[in-house]
């Protein structure tokens, strides 16, 4: 349906809607769920250059309207995601992914995308230097301009595909971050990563998070996600997904309006599996209600 | 078949101190194996919690619960004619065909549940069943009667001796002499590890955890194996006892 495509620079999505990395596996465990060729793209699993197993459990606090998770980056390696994860989502998924790529010095996020570049299945790299689960190196590179510039520029270097860059909330000033982004050649904003929660257990008074803290998310964030959105977006002329607490199709129209060219789903998909074929599904009668011709007419409208 | 569904109640019953027995109507044809779960939407809760299934048949199904926290409490609040919404088909469940002619259940406290439809199928099969259960007290204990409705040989223990044996049920494993057989267990971890170290013969034990999804999403639930990691959800939650790694 033509009035629900939307663009991420020169790359073209049927429509806006895409699993957010850690939310959605590798994409191939929802297909006992819909045919997820649906869907606007599919945002894989955060890729380091080695394996890792992550956090000890529990990583998973519940909270009102949210989660807190701790995975901390598992995944099986970049080899791994290349040469046997990806390759089992091209039996099962004929568009282009993105890529999600996070490490632990310039040279692992350097070392990702070399590789990733190379990669036919992979339209966009999404740089996670927000993931705030990882001592040393995931968030800290996100949480000042400088070490943004530093990574978006260096990743520029080796790749000729778009860079998205994907920002955390856990920052003073988000608008200063993006622009170092964008100053640095960054094609794209992703935003926003989890905002860093805890939860105690009411009898130990112990963290319930082996980590003792998490990435917060889920519906409970959405206002948190449309102000910064709502705020770079203004501030800057290269496109943004918008991320957080979205979980229908109006959350959809709402992070568009904010100013987002897309948008991510991420705990959603952990509460109903079925969330982003719902909300493609929904659109179209939500944007007749609205009398919204094309989603792309509405992108920021909220400051246009 | 969607994998979200609703089913109504048609019991809710109190079984022994907070734990509930619930039967569930509806198409149960997706059921696989024993010791397979589902996960439970819990009004007002963002996620879901995941129960084992206890006994199964093609039209209804029956949960076990104990009343930990706000999502069983409110199970337990549920009346007949409700309904729950529940994400379905989740786990990998015992595998039967691993079972020889003889073999040891190995329950402890709310693990019980998915071992008795475990032993339905196994005197089914004809093999000869040993079930120890244990439980922290007689006002704890259920489903004592129904297992020694399958199979004569039925060991309890309670921690504080209230009924069967006094002690965990390592103690009564060792003894009856029973640590030599193969093995299907689930319980506290604890439990687990104790029953892990002690058993010489082959064992499937059912893990749980704080989950996330439910479906393998996530990685909320993993654990590190001999064969590498695996999720509780997906790979398990039961896992087999050679490829078991513990965290000491």
């Amino acid at each position: 349906m033509e009035r629900l495509n939307v663009n991420l620079g020169k790359v073209k999505l049927d429509n806006p809607i895409i699993p957010a990395s850690g939310t959605f596996g590798f994409g191939y465990e929802f297909t006992q769920f819909y045919d997820i060729n649906i869907l606007g793209s599919i945002s894989i699993k955060g890729t380091t250059k080695d394996a890792r197993f992550g956090n000890e459990l529990p990583r998973i606090a519940e909270c009102e309207s949210g989660m807190i998770n701790a995975v901390g980056l598992q995944n099986p390696g970049i080899d791994k995601v290349v040469n046997v994860e990806l390759v089992k989502l091209k039996q099962v998924y004929n568009k282009q992914v993105i890529s999600n790529i996070s490490g632990f010095s310039l040279d692992e996020y350097v070392y990702c995308t070399k590789i990733m570049d190379k990669n036919d299945m992979v339209s966009i790299l999404e740089i996670n230097i927000s993931c705030p689960n990882v001592k040393h190196g995931g968030m800290s590179f996100g949480t000042s301009s400088e070490s943004a510039y530093e990574i978006t520029k260096a990743v520029k270097a080796v790749t000729s595909k778009p860079v998205f860059i994907k920002l955390s909330p856990n920052v003073t000033d988000i608008v200063s971050i993006a622009k170092a982004c964008e100053d640095a050649g960054a094609d794209g904003i992703s935003m926003i990563n989890t905002l860093l929660g805890s939860r105690f257990d009411l009898k130990t008074g112990k963290p319930i998070i082996a980590n003792a803290m998490g990435g917060f998310s889920g519906s409970a964030i959405l206002p948190v996600a449309l102000r910064m959105v709502y705020q770079v977006a203004q501030s800057v002329n290269i496109p943004v997904i918008g991320i957080g607490g979205i979980s229908c199709a109006s959350d959809v129209i709402e992070m568009m309006s904010a100013g987002a060219s897309a948008v991510q789903i991420g705990a959603e998909n952990l509460r109903n599996p079925y969330v982003c074929k719902e909300i493609i599904d929904d659109l179209p009668k939500l944007m007749d209600e609205l009398n919204i011709k094309n989603l792309k007419d509405i992108i920021g409208r909220s400051f246009k | 078949m969607n994998k979200i569904q609703d089913y109504q109640i048609i019991s809710n019953v109190l079984l022994a101190k907070k734990t509930y027995e619930m039967t569930l109507t509806g198409d149960f044809s997706w059921v696989k194996n024993c010791g397979q779960f589902i996960n439970i939407s819990i009004d007002n809760k963002f996620l879901k919690r995941p129960i084992s299934i206890c006994d199964f048949s093609e039209n209804e199904l029956v949960i076990i619960y104990k009343v930990v926290g706000y999502g069983t409490d409110f199970l337990a609040n549920l009346k007949v004619g409700d309904s729950i919404n529940c994400l379905i088909d989740l786990g990998n469940g015992y595998n039967l065909d691993l079972v020889n002619d003889k073999c040891l259940l190995i329950g402890g406290g709310v693990g019980v549940p998915p071992l008795y439809s475990t032993c339905k199928k196994l005197v089914e099969k004809s093999v000869k069943v040993s079930v120890v259960l244990g439980f922290t007290s007689v006002s704890d204990m259920f489903y004592v009667d129904k297992f020694k409705e399958l199979t004569s040989d039925v060991f309890v223990s309670t921690n504080d001796g209230t009924y069967g044996d006094k002690g965990f049920v390592t103690d009564v494993i060792v003894k009856n002499n029973l640590s030599g057989m193969d093995y299907l267990t689930c319980g506290p971890e604890v439990m687990l590890k104790g029953v892990h170290k002690l058993m010489t013969g082959h064992g499937q034990l059912s893990f749980e955890a704080r989950m996330g999804c439910g479906f393998g999403a996530c990685m909320g639930c993993s654990c590190k194996t001999v064969s590498g990691y695996k999720r509780i959800c997906v790979e398990g939650p039961i896992m087999q006892s050679e490829d078991l790694l513990w965290n000491d």
